[in-house]
């Protein structure tokens, strides 16, 4: 879909949802789950990406999305239900791993610093991925892998950019942290994350596993 | 004109990606990019993963996850009933009693039928479901009776019960009754 495409039905949905949040905050409650469905996919990933686990997950989930029910009168129009919602669950989730692995709160060891200059470890020629390989299990499973090995406060970072599609702003805004901060770890983020997939891309990590067609799980 | 090095390049390859740089950096950036095949291969890279990240087809949400948002909600929100709602819920009732009522009125299924296994016949031939080297039960993905080390493969129920497969109890079990559960629900709505 063109980015066009994609703004108009964008502005599109968002009278119709401001008339669901409306609806609800006058008292039609069956409206919400009507209201916070279109999310719903987007929590739970949300809340995944931060617990790496499915059941913490979407009970997180469920916590978020009775959260924004029960505090929905406090939304304002000016950022996005989305974001809002987004952040409720991002919240949770934090509150969650504390109390459950204070220990995992460190990054992984080389990146703890989060000054000084960052140097790709690995140059080798990235053979692109096409976003059709991620029908396969095995490739979500290695990004899923990648991603859950990074520190948290640069996989939250990146969670919220890069696969909820928020702005630098909403970001900060969202971690209560500067958009400088924000742009640091995410460049960090991204780069740790291709240093750790580069290779297994590149040196055709995926020939262990059988394929039907060819040795690469998206040809 | 600015002229930058691969350092330089390193530390602005996300905000040239996200479009957040001068656009003086950016032709610097462009022009060094043509020329250098490390940077290059480090931005095709990291713009790839980018894009793989936000694909939402990344987060397999598990089976069932809707429904039980929607019990939980459910269970949250009392509704405020009036009259008329009550009166169609006791009418719905009485209803489905006079319905259970005549179904234990009939003699008893054959004792076969009564197993946990019977109950799941329901279950679509299309659904994607698990296979492992170890039993001969197809589980749904997430069910904690799959083990990693099993070999677990994907196959559709169809295909794992012409195989001999049964259902698990446990996650299909869940899935069946969610089904039921959302068959329930709107017989309440048509009939309320």
């Amino acid at each position: 879909m063109s980015e066009g495409g994609w703004a108009m039905k964008v502005a599109g949905g968002e009278s119709h949802e401001q008339d669901l949040i409306r609806r609800v905050q006058n008292g039609e409650r069956d409206k919400f789950y009507e209201l916070v469905k279109p999310y719903e996919r987007r929590v739970y990933s949300a809340a995944y990406a931060i617990l790496r686990n499915p059941a913490d997950a979407e009970e997180v989930a469920q916590e978020a999305i009775l959260k924004a029910f029960a505090n929905l009168r406090q939304f304002r129009a000016e950022s996005r239900f989305s974001t809002w919602l987004i952040q409720i669950a991002v919240n949770e989730a934090r509150m969650r791993r504390r109390k459950d692995h204070p220990e995992i709160m460190q990054p992984i060891g080389e990146y703890q610093d989060e000054e000084g200059l960052y140097t790709p470890r690995d140059f080798a020629d990235w053979r692109e991925i096409p976003s059709e390989a991620l029908e396969r299990s095995e490739v979500r499973k290695m990004l899923l892998e990648a991603l859950a090995s990074l520190g948290a406060k640069y996989r939250e970072v990146f969670v919220l950019r890069d696969i909820q599609h928020m702005s630098i702003e909403e970001v900060a805004d969202a971690l209560g942290i500067s958009q400088a901060s924000v742009k640091t770890r995410l460049l960090r983020a991204r780069l740790m994350l291709r240093d750790l997939l580069a290779p297994r891309v590149a040196s055709n990590w995926f020939s262990r596993v059988p394929f039907e067609k060819g040795n690469k799980p998206w040809s | 004109m600015v002229v930058v090095n691969c350092e330089q390049v390193w530390q602005e390859i996300s905000n040239y990606i996200d479009d957040e740089i001068d656009p003086s950096v950016r032709s610097a950036m462009d022009e060094h990019l043509r020329q250098c095949q490390r940077c290059t291969a480090v931005l095709e890279g990291t713009r790839n993963l980018v894009q793989l990240y936000g694909d939402e087809r990344l987060f397999d949400v598990p089976m069932g996850y809707s429904w039980r948002m929607q019990r939980r909600l459910a269970g949250n929100m009392p509704s405020r009933r009036g009259f008329l709602g009550w009166a169609f819920a006791t009418a719905a009732l009485v209803v489905v009693g006079g319905a259970i009522a005549i179904e234990k009125s009939r003699p008893d299924p054959a004792e076969s039928m009564k197993s946990a296994h019977a109950q799941l016949g329901n279950v679509p031939a299309t659904l994607a479901v698990i296979i492992t080297d170890h039993g001969k039960l197809f589980h749904v993905q997430g069910c904690p009776f799959l083990k990693d080390n099993d070999n677990p493969h994907e196959t559709t129920a169809g295909a794992a019960m012409k195989d001999g497969y049964v259902p698990c109890v446990r996650c299909l079990g869940e899935y069946v009754s969610t089904l039921a559960g959302n068959l329930s629900k709107r017989m309440f709505r048509v009939q309320a």
